[in-house]
């Protein structure tokens, strides 16, 4: 049971980022989340719990940071000077960043159980805990980590193309299974507009998280567009909310994060 | 320099090695007992039984990445399907996604299930020279989710590769999920009796993706699988309106060419974005 003294007291709100499928944008909507949070003056962590693909660090130019210890267990890496956002990740715990970490379950589990209960978030308004694809070891042993500290819920994030969809319908399973709260789905790389001539083309087809969501009964979060600058940001750490709020996935992003917003301030059920 | 961590971050020494449970590595794994009694270890009459049956195997490639959504089952399916315009030759697709299974869908074989014979399960044949096993062929609705920790999806791979009949196959492709875990150790392991030609990675150009591959590239070195090559996808899209070209996922690293240069593996080629593939 969760005690005055736990690593996740201080945490009012914990939300997950989940798809059954690799490569939708997880990372990518949990680092957008992130900074529009931040923008509406929230202190937030991103706790990331792809122990193979660790994408979080790289996202915030921080890739080359280290872990430190504190007296209540590891100190998460702050983004910057103003300490809003912080960090975990077992990228900062790597040697060489181009090193496998070639583990089976059982370890992947006792690491995890370790990034819940032992980095000393301080006060947070939110922890987004981003996940690597599927519903297996990693995903289990987060959810039951995290149980005790009741989380808000968890985003689901799809791309259009029932491929995708397909593997997120099982997450929804999942979600079922564990007792945990769907707040929506997002489909992201949900059409892309030609910077040249303003045509629309749908890369990854079109409507299935919108399916997908009216069909499971969950709300629909909105499609996200395929925007070059969103690619570009995520790939030199920038922050794409400040930098960019007339590019093409801005809104679609603004509008997650007033939904996510708005579910924490609703009273618990 | 790092923190006091409860698990050692070097990595498993393999549930067969005769390091098993006794290495630093072990420090911490909650398996370290059980690994150390020899609970863990490959039987070898089941070794015997794998080797009997991947022994009908001649060329055996699989398709790795470390990162997801970059198009390993895309290439899979397309691959198997090129190989198998030469009638005579028999191909199979294997796919250990067992969370994420892609390769029903893309194969036209959804709502197919698997049916068992005398001489075990038998494929579900695409064509008559292509057969192609999943775990999507397992499950009766499409909510269903495989909601298993590592040794339960080994155990499932094992039987992939000792009860399906496959008979005679030229090549089989194995189609994989993200990652550098269980499904990549175990499948490693257990094709370790037939002949593996290697691995094709696949990757797209942005370095979010590099940066996992890179880590792909030293699992296949640590593992000793040949690495074949690279596939760099979704590179570049051409206005099908306008015919100028989008880098949506832009190489700022200097894609995989640039990564292939630094770690002396082929570059096979990229492929472009295109609609008619999504």
């Amino acid at each position: 049971l969760p005690t005055e003294r736990s690593n996740l007291a201080g945490v009012r709100h914990i939300v997950l980022v989940l798809s059954g499928k690799g490569g939708v944008g997880k990372s990518t909507i949990s680092t957008e989340l992130a900074l529009s949070l931040r923008h509406s003056g929230k202190k937030v962590g991103i706790l990331d719990v792809d122990l193979c693909g660790p994408s979080i660090p790289r996202m915030f130019r921080v890739q080359n940071s280290d872990v430190h210890q504190c007296d209540s267990g590891w100190v998460p890496v702050f983004v910057d000077q103003d300490k809003s956002i912080s960090l975990m990740s077992i990228g900062f715990l790597l040697e060489k960043p181009d090193d496998a970490v070639v583990w089976r379950g059982p370890k992947k589990n006792a690491l995890i159980k370790q990034f819940v209960d032992d980095v000393a978030w301080g006060d947070l308004d939110f922890l987004i805990v981003d996940t690597p694809p599927g519903t297996s070891d990693e995903h289990i042993s987060t959810v039951e980590a995290l149980r005790p500290y009741k989380p808000l819920g968890a985003i689901l994030v799809t791309t259009p193309q029932a491929v995708s969809v397909g593997d997120v319908r099982r997450e929804l399973t999942f979600c079922k299974k564990t007792g945990l709260r769907v707040l929506g789905i997002v489909e992201n790389m949900s059409g892309f507009v030609c910077p040249h001539c303003s045509e629309c083309t749908n890369i990854f087809s079109k409507g299935g998280g919108e399916e997908l969501a009216k069909h499971a009964g969950v709300t629909f979060l909105g499609c996200v567009p395929l925007d070059p600058q969103l690619s570009q940001s995520l790939e030199e750490g920038r922050d794409f909310i400040q930098e960019f709020p007339k590019s093409s996935a801005f809104p679609a992003l603004a509008r997650i994060a007033q939904h996510i917003l708005d579910s924490s301030s609703q009273p618990s059920s | 320099r790092a923190p006091a961590l409860g698990v050692s971050l070097a990595e498993c020494p393999g549930t067969s090695s005769a390091h098993a449970g006794r290495a630093a590595a072990c420090q911490g794994c909650p398996n370290q007992k059980l690994c150390a009694a020899g609970a863990a270890a490959t039987n070898p009459a089941e070794a015997a039984e794998l080797r009997e049956r991947l022994r009908s195997v001649k060329h055996t490639v699989l398709v790795l990445s470390g990162k997801g959504g970059v198009g390993k089952s895309t290439f899979s399916a397309l691959l198997a399907h090129g190989l198998a315009t030469d009638e005579t030759k028999q191909v199979a697709l294997l796919d250990i996604d067992i969370c994420g299974p892609s390769i029903p869908k893309m194969m036209g074989l959804e709502g197919e299930q698997v049916h068992q014979s005398g001489s075990g399960w038998s494929p579900v044949y695409v064509e008559e020279n292509l057969g192609v096993m999943s775990v999507g062929f397992l499950l009766s609705s499409p909510d269903d989710a495989v909601i298993w920790r590592g040794p339960k999806k080994n155990g499932l791979i094992k039987q992939f590769l000792r009860d399906v009949d496959w008979g005679e196959i030229d090549y089989l492709i194995v189609d994989t999920p993200p990652g550098t875990s269980d499904e990549h150790l175990s499948i490693v392991q257990y094709l370790g009796a037939a002949h593996v030609d290697g691995a094709v990675i696949i990757t797209t150009p942005q370095e979010v993706s590099l940066q996992d591959v890179r880590k792909e590239i030293n699992f296949c070195r640590k593992v000793k699988l040949p690495v074949i090559g690279v596939v760099e996808n979704m590179s570049g899209f051409i206005c099908p309106k306008c015919r100028n070209e989008s880098q949506i996922f832009p190489p700022t690293t200097g894609g995989a060419e640039m990564m292939c240069q630094n770690l002396n593996v082929s570059l096979l080629g990229k492929v472009p974005l295109d609609p008619q593939i999504g």
